[in-house]
């Protein structure tokens, strides 16, 4: 699928080379490539001030040192946050998150999928609109506003816990654990991982699916040979998206779980405004940031390449 | 290729930023403030940083309507995302409202600006407790604004009326075991260890490692025992039922109860306010002024403005904290000033501590709490 990319490009001069007019055609190659950066600039610009620049703000600061009262001083520079992060209280919270976050995209994954597949095998364009419409609502309300609901929902007062009640089944009370952490970011997450699966099921050949059962191959393995490989891309990046803000969660586990079980976004949130620990929290953040980097750049020289 | 050079940009635009504020480290709170200001005196429009729901708007209005001058008013949840605002300087803010310990911090940082004592004559107002503070001795750089204490609020109709007033509904098994899962604490290092340590019998400001882990360990069987650490909403869920022992600041007990009362409800009759016999933390936010300020004069005025008597009642009227103000006592209603909950008694008031900052210590806090936690 990816051979495609930047091949063609490639190509280009050498061919226009032999075909006779090189130095015109580089001229104007150049021109277009000037072109090309100078409608680019505002967002280059916008990614550099707002992107760039706050990182290497944060990268700074992990080596700076927190004065006694607790305020960052941009001297004396050292590695002690780093040093820091060995420390068992950290191992327990990442652990923590690194099961919440796998939990979240792997329940995310099993409801998209099928979801996803329905939507996409729509013939009504007017059907897979609507539902496609309906995927996207949350995002026109508060997040924030959302969790509060998911809350006053789960909570033992809420209308789940009074239904359970009316059919006898008794006080439903999952607010404040760990479960309804886990609802709160599939909930949140759940579109992440619709819209890139939906845009890749969306462009399959269902011609390739019916050939396949032509040539006998049962619906099982008609979808484990042709539309599983052929949707990869989109439940990688539908993974990828899901993951990683679910790494990075704070407000669901504080306003969801009650504050009981730190995940790594709380742990840095507290230090930079309870124990005023800068340089701590920047140090977190620069490893937590790094660790993704390398990551996905691992994902896209191997097995990126091969999808 | 150009392209290539490119990230010399942020790395030089970093050099820039940190090297202006390096330079303007340990400067004392002269500069902005040097100009002497009157009584009355303004210089511009005043902008306000304060804690959200502090301040009658009344009272806004009037001192703009007073000395024709406008307020911008904004707002900050926690002393420490006021000070990562104000310490990167020129924030714009006149007038801060830290709280007592952050005052301490502020003022040895340089961030605020000798007070001007000839153009607040009111502070001749002040009850004379409230002169001499362990975290600003003489009063030189801030002015207490409004005090109160953390303690204990309880749903009756769980409870009963019959029940200690002490921590150990939170945190003695025996006692608390029965509330489980209905109780919730402040999600704040400081308030919910230094509780701990207080029914332990320790200070709340100890240095001592000993003491803090054993506060942790209690806080550890205590955290299986919550619905939830918060400290934006605990008086709203207790109201609503989600709780019955909360953790809290009193004045936020209070005005949640004054809006859950109706005609027929007194919220007052089923919900109770109490600090605990072992004692807690007593506080007292207070107002300051900028060293880079840009309006000093302006600032003084509205303290001054503030500290008048009926100006000083209104506040406590309005957000149900006590009053440093003594000549405001005659405007306060009788029923806030006769509230052992909001006035406690002197025997309880000898109990209660104020926060103090540890220095290098606070991380030794910070990580005890989220090390309970789990």
């Amino acid at each position: 699928m990816t051979t495609d990319f930047g091949v063609v490009p490639d190509l280009t001069p050498e061919q226009e080379h032999e075909s006779g007019a090189p130095a015109l055609e580089a001229a104007s190659e150049r021109r277009a490539a000037r072109r090309g950066f100078l409608v680019a600039l505002p967002s280059f610009a916008y990614l550099v001030i707002f992107f760039a620049i706050p990182l290497v703000i944060v990268l700074v600061y992990s080596f700076a040192t927190r004065n006694p009262r607790g305020i960052t001083e941009l001297r004396d520079w050292n590695v002690e946050a780093y040093r820091a992060l060995a420390e068992p209280l950290l191992r327990s919270v990442l652990v923590r998150t690194l099961v919440l976050a796998l939990l979240t995209t792997v329940i995310c994954l099993a409801l998209s999928y099928p979801f996803a597949y329905y939507m996409a095998t729509r013939d009504s364009e007017v059907v897979r609109t609507l539902l496609l419409i309906g995927v996207m609502i949350p995002f026109w309300s508060n997040f924030l506003v959302r969790t509060y609901v998911i809350r006053v929902l789960l909570s033992s007062s809420g209308p789940l816990s009074e239904a359970s009640q009316s059919i006898g089944l008794g006080e439903v009370d999952i607010a404040f654990s760990n479960a309804a952490v886990l609802i709160g970011l599939v909930y949140g997450f759940l579109p992440f991982m619709i819209l890139p699966l939906y845009a890749a099921l969306e462009r399959i050949d269902w011609n390739l699916v019916e050939a396949a059962r032509d040539l006998y191959a049962s619906g099982w393995k008609a979808f484990r040979r042709v539309v599983w490989p052929l949707s990869r891309p989109g439940v990688v990046a539908g993974c990828i998206l899901v993951f990683v803000p679910s790494f990075g969660a704070y407000v669901t586990s504080d306003i969801l779980g009650g504050a009981k079980n730190p995940l790594f976004g709380n742990y840095i949130v507290n230090q930079f405004l309870q124990a005023r620990d800068w340089p701590a929290g920047a140090a977190v953040s620069v490893v937590i940031l790094a660790v993704m980097l390398i990551g996905t750049l691992v994902y896209f020289r191997t097995g990126g390449r091969t999808l | 290729m150009r392209l290539r050079t490119l990230w010399l940009i942020p790395v030089a635009l970093v050099l820039v930023v940190t090297g202006c504020s390096t330079e303007d480290d340990g400067d004392g709170g002269e500069g902005a403030a040097a100009a002497a200001c009157e009584p009355g005196g303004t210089d511009g429009d005043l902008v306000l940083y304060n804690w959200s729901e502090y301040i009658d708007p009344e009272l806004i209005t009037q001192f703009e309507q007073q000395y024709g001058v406008s307020v911008t008013e904004d707002f900050f949840p926690s002393n420490e995302d006021m000070l990562a605002k104000v310490s990167s300087g020129a924030s714009g803010f006149d007038v801060v409202v830290p709280s007592d310990y952050m005052v301490a911090i502020m003022i040895e940082e340089g961030l605020l600006a000798e007070l001007q004592a000839d153009a607040i004559p009111n502070l001749a107002n002040l009850d004379p407790e409230f002169t001499d503070l362990p975290f600003d001795p003489e009063g030189r750089y801030s002015v207490p604004y409004q005090w109160g204490t953390s303690g204990i609020a309880v749903d009756t109709n769980v409870v009963g009326e019959d029940f200690e007033q002490s921590w150990g509904i939170i945190f003695d098994p025996e006692q608390a075991d029965a509330y489980s899962g209905k109780i919730s604490m402040l999600n704040d290092p400081r308030e919910s260890l230094g509780a701990a340590l207080k029914y332990l019998g320790y200070s709340l400001n100890t240095s001592d490692p000993d003491e803090l882990a054993e506060a942790q360990e209690l806080l550890t069987e205590t955290t299986a025992r919550l619905a939830t650490y918060d400290s934006d909403q605990f008086e709203d869920l207790l109201v609503g039922g989600e709780t019955a022992v909360a953790h809290g600041w009193s004045g936020d007990f209070f005005r949640a109860f004054d809006e859950a009362s109706t005609d027929d409800f007194d919220a007052y009759e089923q919900y109770s306010y109490f600090v605990p016999e072992e004692g807690g933390v007593r506080w007292v936010d207070n107002m300051a002024i900028l060293a880079d300020a840009p309006h000093p004069c302006t600032a003084h005025t509205f303290v001054d403005f503030m500290l008048d008597a009926e100006n000083g009642a209104a506040l406590t009227n309005f957000n149900f904290y006590a009053s440093p103000n003594a000549a405001a006592e005659e405007f306060i209603d009788p029923e806030i000033l006769e509230d052992p909950a909001i006035y406690p008694p002197e025997e309880v008031v000898a109990n209660l501590e104020f926060i103090e900052d540890t220095g290098d210590f606070e991380t030794q806090y910070s990580d005890a709490f989220t090390q309970a936690k789990g």
